[in-house]
């Protein structure tokens, strides 16, 4: 194993009276304290009053969302509340004789919907697992509360938060499928 | 008023002495406060950050424009501060010594202040009797220089005291940088006085009294390089904050400090900085004196004017203390030592010689 000498010059008597580094330290600390001061350019970003541009596809809080009509979309299914790794969903579903849906292609909707957000994971598994398209993952980030019963977000809280999605709207695309399928096969153009 | 001058000599002196005490006590906490302040402040200036701007009491929101401007400024934080010190919870660990663990912390803040004592902060206030300074010592700076070297047993005893690795090195470098710099700066002042002829604080303003031209930084512009430097390793600022060195000792002396005893060790620096900044504004800066050169005030408000000037200089030169916090990477423990043993003293006994040969040709 060789070794290399690396070869530093021997400091000048300028730079060892400490001069340049002084001087130095004085142009790099005044450019700052101008930048800051007088050019209002510091860099921290004052959270409660400014908050930060949250990016697409960022998975925050799941809410449950209502569809274009503003019923709710949730069935009652409960895939979400058996995918959920924490096991922060639970939902009591309406029963047999419960509250039917509040919208038409559907039979039912959760008597009540509840998500621990002490124990939510933001991991979106019930986003992907939910076959009607009604929880989301939203850009909520900052979830606050004075007691561990607080944070615990009932349906009226959830749907409000969620607010309505008339983005994805399955039903309209599966009954154009649907269509499609009768005219089959399709008329050469 | 009338009444004060019916009493006997001794006991206006022990008034007026006690008036003062308590007044330049009152302005230095009130300074080592606003000074903790604008240490912050700058600091995140210079580091691209607002700095601390959230405190205020209830009713500042209500004062218009003011009021949010004073938070913004973080006006109220030293008070925020203060009562956070005294609320926490001071730990004593259990292996240390416990006697020297308690004593160091007021060790440490003691002769900082007691320093004060001795630096002329104003001519007078009317009265020619009553010269605004505690104590009008003849051998003024010998006073300081012993009492500044006190300074470093607070230090070493808590370094001690704490019974543990960290505290103990910053303790043992402490104690090696003040003895080193100590020297260098006794011997820098040297030549102060020998130009001046005496060795009252006093005098050395009243020499230096003409203006601006007259100040001695002029005189001995090496001598105040040299005490200057010396200042900052004394107060263990940066670039000489070796026995602190949150990077290395995790804090150094004061490590296993907490609550009071922690504020006090921080009291005492930012205190052994002002008196520092005191010392140097007397010896170099024409202390009281305005730029345009001034006799002994014989009016209230001229005695205030000068106060005025002694504290406007005096906080400039804190501006530079924190500053160079900045400015400059902590040096190398033998750097530090080369520095203070092998260019400064020579430089300062070189200084000496010359400023005493100047003396000899040109007295008569």
């Amino acid at each position: 194993m060789s070794t290399k000498v690396v070869d530093r010059a021997p400091l000048t008597f300028y730079e060892r009276t400490y001069l340049p580094a002084i001087l130095g330290g004085i142009k790099v600390t005044s450019k700052h304290l101008f930048n800051t001061l007088v050019k209002g350019k510091a860099v921290t970003m004052e959270y409660p009053e400014q908050k930060w541009v949250v990016p697409d596809g960022y998975r925050g809080a799941p809410y449950l969302v209502k569809d274009q009509e503003g019923a709710t979309k949730c069935v009652s299914c409960q895939l979400c509340e058996f995918v959920c790794p924490p096991k922060a969903i639970k939902i009591t579903p309406p029963g047999p004789e419960g509250q039917t849906a509040d919208r038409t292609n559907a039979e039912k909707m959760p008597k009540e919907f509840e998500i621990n957000m002490l124990r939510c994971i933001f991991c979106g598994f019930c986003q992907e697992v939910c076959p009607e398209e009604a929880i989301f993952l939203q850009k909520d980030y900052s979830l606050t509360g004075l007691s561990r019963e607080e944070m615990i977000y009932d349906k009226e809280k959830l749907l409000k938060l969620g607010g309505t999605h008339a983005g994805i709207q399955k039903w309209k695309h599966k009954l154009e499928e649907a269509q499609e399928q009768e005219t089959f096969p399709v008329a050469k153009p | 008023m009338d009444s004060i001058q019916y009493l006997d000599p001794t006991t206006q002196f022990v008034l007026f002495s006690i008036l003062k005490v308590m007044l330049v006590f009152a302005v230095a906490m009130t300074g080592v406060a606003y000074s903790v302040l604008v240490e912050r402040k700058v600091s995140a200036w210079i580091q691209d950050r607002p700095g601390p701007n959230r405190v205020a009491p209830f009713f500042v929101e209500f004062i218009p424009v003011i009021g949010p401007w004073l938070t913004r400024l973080g006006i109220f934080q030293p008070m925020a501060d203060g009562l956070k010190s005294f609320l926490k919870e001071d730990y004593t660990p259990s292996y240390v010594r416990k006697v020297y663990f308690w004593l160091a912390p007021a060790i440490a803040c003691v002769p900082s202040l007691m320093t004060l004592a001795v630096i002329p902060f104003g001519s007078t206030l009317g009265n020619p009797a009553n010269k605004m300074v505690i104590a009008d010592l003849n051998v003024g700076i010998l006073y300081s220089f012993g009492i500044v070297s006190l300074g470093v047993y607070g230090i070493v005893l808590a370094g001690y005291a704490a019974n543990s690795k960290y505290p103990f090195l910053g303790g043992i470098r402490s104690s090696a940088q003040m003895i080193s710099y100590e020297l260098a700066m006794g011997m820098s002042v040297v030549a102060v006085f020998l130009l001046v002829g005496d060795l009252n604080l006093s005098s050395v303003i009243q020499y230096q009294s003409g203006g601006l031209h007259q100040w001695l930084i002029w005189k001995q512009p090496l001598a105040f390089v040299i005490f200057m430097i010396a200042a900052f390793a004394e107060t263990n600022r940066l670039p000489f904050d070796l026995p602190e060195s949150e990077t290395e000792l995790v804090g150094g002396y004061h490590t296993e400090y907490s609550s009071m005893k922690f504020a006090l060790f921080f009291m005492g620096e930012y205190a052994a900085m002002i008196a520092a900044s005191g010392m140097m504004v007397t010896l170099f800066l024409g202390g009281w004196s305005s730029p345009f050169g001034s006799e002994p005030a014989n009016t209230m408000l001229g005695g205030l004017i000068h106060i005025g000037w002694f504290l406007a200089k005096v906080a400039a030169l804190m501006v530079v203390f924190i500053w160079t916090r900045w400015m400059l990477p902590r040096f190398r423990y033998d750097q530090l030592m080369d520095l203070g043993w092998r260019r400064f003293i020579p430089l300062a006994l070189a200084n000496i010689l010359v400023t005493a040969l100047i003396v000899a040709f040109t007295h008569k």
